[in-house]
């Protein structure tokens, strides 16, 4: 009779899958230097002498595999975000995470030039949670449950106030610290090496886990937290369950890559006009439709100038604003 | 006794009581309406039936067991509820809609499989909808939205045993929050039809709030008249619904509701 929906879509997902890692193997051979696939992967050629395979993994290969890693994580969180509150407008910044994040950051590189190497990511991390404590506490205050409303609200203002701080620290910084925390906010994956994915992965991992397990409960949180609840679902944990984990998977992706925008609201709406509207669908989807995006958009901001680099979030906002608008008008 | 609600008291934080010391009992194929004016507390006592609230004194009971001791996905198994009007934030399809019925009959990570999707489909096989299964429910009109919904609430309570030889299933209720409210005449009729035969084909009980007298009158068996969060009149819809008790109920002179137009429409009203 009647075939499932979700396995009309699999193949769909299984070819994005295969995307992905196509052009996370792809990416590293564009650049300025050019690097052989023959000579990338010869066994003959001892490694300290492999030219071409120093470039591929040393140089390349972690940038493409960071893009791949936030792209993914940033995608996944903002459609769960966009789950939770029920607006297909929401990202994965919505909420304050970045704000908190950057400013993080902002006072790390500012105050913290003493600090090791990787206290700028720890500090955006701190600043992440702190926004996402603040948020919480707000809106559980007056509800029993999480107020999706005071929720929106206590995420947009705390942006706001967040970016005044961040005004102040700049202030206080000098020209060479001013020019760090710009390029920082302007979302970069130059990373040096793994070890910052590395860092940040077990973060996302558990971030994922929660997500496999919210697909379900966030299709039903569409039809309504009444619908929802009367179905067998506990609201209250997975609205909560939804917005830690989706702040802590943004959190650490911000802390690889900066705040890159709009990738965590793009990807999900491509996403959904191939696979429709079931999570279980759409969040597998986007984890790879976006890591597959953002490696694409690293390697255009890498090439377009060169030998000079651009930030990746320069490319994402030029692609993503006019597609925002797009989306605005379509949806009418 | 099928559903009872014993003394059930409930109050929203910071304002007066909402529902105050309601008792009901709902029998195996009862087929009551709840009718009141706006703020009489419907909704809220079909949430506390529902168990999606909790009440803060009294008890409501499921062939006996206390609503709080149930889990939540054995109780979706035995409950639905169909809300006023329901709006997507995505585009799910019809049968996607129909499918998340059966969710509360699946493991944590569990798929639909097969008896599944064919159990979703002839939930909208009977509310008239099939034809519509791969449509995105945005696209539907009131009344087939509401119809979806209905066969959706109808998956989820399909619990009859996928073998002969099992025990049969045990009794099932069906919550309606005033299904015909935001639809016109044509969509109240089909939806009207549709919960009469429901009643007739399936042994499900069903409640339903409704602001449509005519509708109370045409298709409950029973009503409860709730004002002010307490019961004012119940019994079979024929004897309750009279002039005196529905001005009362709505606080208006009797001889106003005698000369309003629409009521003469409504003749059952004696």
């Amino acid at each position: 009779m009647s075939e499932h929906p979700l396995r009309r879509a699999l193949p769909i997902v299984a070819g994005l899958f295969v995307a992905m890692v196509a052009v996370v193997i792809a990416a590293p051979f564009v650049g300025a230097t050019s690097i052989r696939f023959s000579r990338v992967f010869s066994r003959s050629v001892p490694f300290a002498n492999n030219l071409d395979g120093q470039i591929f993994f040393v140089a390349r290969l972690p940038r493409a595999l960071a893009a791949a890693f936030v792209g993914g994580a940033l995608s996944a969180a903002g459609v769960v975000f966009q789950g939770l509150l029920r607006n297909p407008l929401a990202t994965p910044y919505t909420l304050g995470v970045s704000a908190g994040a950057a400013l993080g950051a902002m006072i790390a590189i500012t105050f913290g030039s003493a600090w090791p190497t990787g206290g700028v990511a720890s500090a955006s991390l701190a600043g992440a949670g702190l926004a996402v404590i603040v948020v919480y506490a707000l809106a559980s205050a007056r509800h029993a449950g999480l107020s999706t409303t005071v929720l929106l609200l206590a995420g947009v203002t705390l942006n706001a106030f967040f970016s005044a701080l961040i005004l102040f620290v700049q202030y206080l910084s000098n020209f060479a610290q001013v020019f760090r925390a710009m390029r920082w906010l302007m979302g970069d994956l130059d990373v040096a090496g793994y070890a910052p994915i590395l860092a940040a992965l077990p973060f996302v991992v558990v971030a994922f886990v929660a997500f496999a397990w919210l697909a379900r409960p966030l299709n039903l949180l569409s039809l309504g937290a009444d619908a929802a609840e009367s179905r067998g679902v506990n609201v209250n944990r997975a609205q909560r369950l939804a917005f830690f984990s989706a702040s802590l998977a943004t959190g650490a992706a911000v802390s690889v890559g900066g705040p890159i925008g709009f990738v965590g609201i793009i990807v999900p709406h491509l996403v959904r006009m191939l696979v429709g509207a079931d999570h279980r669908l759409v969040l597998p989807a986007s984890t790879f439709f976006g890591a597959a995006f953002l490696v694409v958009c690293d390697v255009i901001a890498r090439t377009l100038i060169a030998p000079m680099e651009l930030p990746v979030g320069v490319i994402t906002a030029i692609i993503g604003g006019p597609f925002f608008l797009w989306l605005l008008i379509r949806r009418k | 006794m099928l559903l009872q609600a014993d003394n059930v008291t409930f109050t929203y934080r910071r304002s007066d009581a909402v529902i105050d010391g309601v008792s009901l009992a709902v029998a195996r194929g009862a087929l009551v309406g709840i009718l009141g004016p706006n703020g009489s507390g419907k909704t809220t006592l079909l949430r506390l039936l529902a168990g999606t609230l909790k009440p803060d004194h009294g008890t409501v009971r499921l062939d006996g067991q206390d609503l709080r001791q149930i889990s939540r996905t054995a109780l979706a198994r035995r409950f639905a509820v169909v809300p006023q009007e329901t709006q997507l934030a995505f585009e799910y399809t019809a049968l996607e809609i129909a499918l998340m019925g059966r969710y509360p009959h699946l493991g944590p990570f569990e798929v639909e499989g097969p008896d599944d999707v064919t159990r979703a489909m002839a939930a909208l096989e009977a509310t008239g909808t099939a034809r519509l299964a791969d449509r995105p429910f945005q696209t539907l009109s009131g009344g087939e939205k509401q119809r979806v919904i209905i066969a959706s609430a109808l998956a989820q309570l399909d619990d009859t045993p996928r073998s002969p030889g099992q025990p049969a299933s045990s009794g099932r209720v069906l919550l309606l929050d005033e299904p015909t409210a935001s639809l016109d005449l044509r969509y109240q009729i089909e939806v009207a039809d549709l919960i009469r035969r429901l009643h007739a084909e399936r042994e499900i009980a069903i409640v339903l709030s409704t602001h449509d007298l005519q509708f109370a009158a045409s298709v409950c068996l029973e009503v409860v008249l709730l004002r002010e969060g307490r019961i004012l009149a119940r019994g079979p819809s024929a004897d309750v619904l009279t002039i005196d008790r529905l001005a009362r109920l709505y606080e208006v002179d009797p001889a106003q509701l005698r000369r309003h137009r629409g009521l003469q429409m409504t003749a059952p009203f004696s």
